[in-house]
């Protein structure tokens, strides 16, 4: 069995080393100011994707990432570790989503893409923490969910005859209400007070969890393989010698789609498409307070130590 | 207008606390919106729930006790409360920032086209002017939340689309009961009317809830490590001095990250929020993230090497050097003054 799996993925601005100039004035992010690194739980999802991969060869792995140009580091970095291609999804039009308008614009490149079996993304991303495109994106395509997966338990193909405690086989419900149905999969949820394993049909969407495994490293063969992939874009400014190499090398070009390439309903994209609005940004300032302030030395600690017990603070 | 709706998680017969919390903020935005509180409850067998949800408030709850809803599943919650909302027209709705608010409140909020704001740390009513559009609004939802890894703090409005909703972490809000003897009403949904067999692709094979081990929310002192206990070894000292004192352990995001330790001691906005009568900051630097789930503590004492750490400023003493060196001492020096 070969499945078509998507990963979704995401270039972040690396939150832990933000400077001055990462917000612009109208409250959104200045991403040129900031270094940019692939998502971590993309990563993870990117490595449930490739150990699906590895268990069902003829499996491939596409990656999907809508951002700037640049983001086409992602998707190399993404055919690196063992991806099979990728579509970068960029145009202005994009620009200022919040994560339905996101998530619209990402649901109507996957039907553009239109032969999937799985879909897998991060669970959430380090920028925004909100953990909404991957639901909200198995909304628009109409798909079931497994979100916070950490492991694909087993994979069956095609519709199998069960005896469904609600009394639903997937027979029926591929007949009758036409649900595409493809397979089965048994997923492990990691939820915030225990563990659970679901069973879901595919096509679907899962969001997986930081305490997945983590992604295997790049491949010396693939970096060597991949390093001249190249956008649309990024060719345009490369010389002759470079359109020589990959003349007969189709999988060096990464493909990118502008708004033009997908079907949308621009109202739904951007900023018109984005219910929310940022109304007001605040840089974090404390209100400084006199702290006590005390040294290391072991008298000036005790001291500390016998007030908290004296006001019962401890003790 | 529409109400204000919380979604109750109900885990055994238990209304969560996440969701009294969100009931008990509920209920003040339902008084400064002059309009109801309205609670929905989905789940099996919980006849007799709306003697814990009343007394928080409530005016209306919607009741779905269905076999197919026993546990949490996003499809048919979805199904069920996208159904609601379509007739009702809430103007607000509240979930928690849980594993199951996480999962439901986006699938809804796409499905209304309506505007989600995840972890937000406070929930305020206000007006807005867009200048641009020449258009005034009045009393929107302020959804306020630390954004960009804490480094900012950003309000967030949905001016055109309703519900505007919000999930909120546990131990954020405050609970409290608004009148022990309030009494509502019971809608009940026809799950059986709403529920479609595609609804239930999706199975919960097994499942097994742990009660949490840790109870850093309820502990009245926090011992609190983060990266600058440099290593696994380095932060596990934190635990003698929790015990000595009675305490429980918690950790920053970046400790977390770090594998210093488990998730479930994080806190902050992606954590827990925590509000104990003593705070011992261990080599955390206080990003907005990590204070926002502990700035109301009635006590903080700030251990780090870092005079500029920005936890400096929210603490009440400050003690500077090497943590690593000054944990091993206050446990020395408060068996020495107990004894």
């Amino acid at each position: 069995m070969g499945l078509k799996i998507i990963v979704l993925a995401k270039q972040v601005p690396d939150t832990r080393n933000v400077g001055k100039d990462a917000m612009k004035a109208d409250g959104t992010v200045n991403r040129a100011a900031l270094p940019a690194i692939f998502n971590p739980e993309d990563l993870n999802a990117l490595e449930q994707a490739l150990r699906l991969k590895d268990r069902y060869p003829g499996s491939e792995v596409t990656i999907l990432t809508m951002g700037p140009g640049r983001a086409a580091d992602i998707i190399r970095e993404g055919l690196y570790r063992g991806a099979d291609n990728g579509y970068l999804l960029t145009d202005r039009a994009f620009a200022g989503s919040d994560t339905l308008a996101t998530s619209y614009a990402i649901s109507c490149a996957i039907k553009k893409i239109s032969d999937y079996d799985i879909i897998i993304a991060g669970r959430q991303a380090i920028d925004g923490d909100t953990a909404q495109v991957g639901p909200q994106v198995a909304e628009k395509l109409g798909l079931p969910q497994v979100t916070y997966a950490e492991e694909i338990v087993s994979v069956t193909e095609g519709i199998v005859a069960e005896d469904d405690k609600y009394g639903v086989p997937h027979a029926i419900l591929a007949d009758e209400v036409s649900l595409n149905i493809k397979g089965s999969l048994v997923i492990k949820r990691r939820l915030e007070r225990g563990v659970e394993t679901v069973g879901t049909t595919f096509p679907c969407v899962l969001t997986v969890n930081a305490s997945a495994p983590d992604c295997r490293p790049r491949n010396a063969k693939k970096v060597q393989k991949y390093k001249h992939a190249k956008t649309v874009t990024e060719i345009q400014d490369q010389s002759e010698d470079y359109m020589d190499l990959t003349a007969d090398r189709p999988y060096l070009k990464i493909e990118e789609w502008s708004v033009n390439d997908i079907e949308t309903d621009i109202n739904w994209l951007g900023l018109s498409g984005s219910p929310t609005k940022v109304k007001k940004i605040e840089n974090v300032v404390f209100q400084a307070k006199e702290a006590k302030k005390i040294s290391s030395d072991e008298s000036e600690l005790e001291e500390l130590i016998v007030e908290l017990i004296e006001n019962h603070t401890i003790g | 207008m529409g109400n204000v709706f919380v979604i109750c998680e109900i885990e055994e017969g238990k209304v969560a606390d996440v969701s009294l919390e969100l009931l008990t903020k509920g209920r003040s935005l339902a008084n400064d919106l002059n309009c109801k509180l309205e609670a929905v409850a989905l789940g099996h067998n919980i006849k007799g729930i709306e003697s814990q949800i009343y007394p928080y408030g409530v005016d209306v709850i919607h009741l779905g006790d269905d076999k197919r809803l026993e546990f949490y599943t996003t499809l048919p919650y979805t199904s069920i409360i996208v159904d609601l909302f379509k007739a009702e027209k809430p103007e607000v709705c509240l979930l928690g920032a849980s594993t199951l608010g996480r999962d439901l409140g986006p699938r809804v909020s796409s499905a209304l086209f309506s505007g989600l704001t995840a972890d937000c740390t406070a929930l305020e009513i206000g007006d807005h002017s867009d200048k641009k559009a020449g258009k005034e609004y009045k009393d929107l939802l302020y959804q306020i939340r630390p954004a960009f890894g804490g480094n900012i703090v950003a309000t967030i409005i949905n001016p055109d689309c309703r519900p505007q909703m919000a999930t909120v972490r546990e131990g954020v809000m405050k609970m409290e009961i608004h009148d022990a003897s309030y009494k509502g009403e019971i809608k009940e949904i026809d799950v059986d009317k709403i529920l479609k067999p595609e609804d239930l692709v999706v199975k919960v094979i097994e499942r097994h809830m742990e009660k949490s081990k840790v109870n850093i929310k309820n502990s009245s002192i926090i011992v609190a490590g983060g990266y600058g206990m440099g290593s696994k070894e380095g932060f596990n000292q934190l635990y003698q001095l929790a015990d000595v004192l009675s305490a429980e352990v918690g950790a920053s995001r970046a400790a977390v990250d770090a594998g210093f330790a488990d998730h479930e001691r994080q806190i902050g906005q992606t954590g827990v929020t925590v509000r104990p009568k003593l705070y011992i900051a261990c080599g955390i630097s206080g990003q907005i993230q990590h204070t926002a789930g502990m700035e109301e503590s009635s006590m903080i004492i700030a251990i780090n090497n870092d005079s500029n750490a920005p936890i400096n400023k929210i603490a009440d003493y400050v003690i500077n050097g090497d943590v690593n060196d000054i944990v091993p001492k206050l446990i020395k020096l408060y068996k020495k003054n107990t004894k």
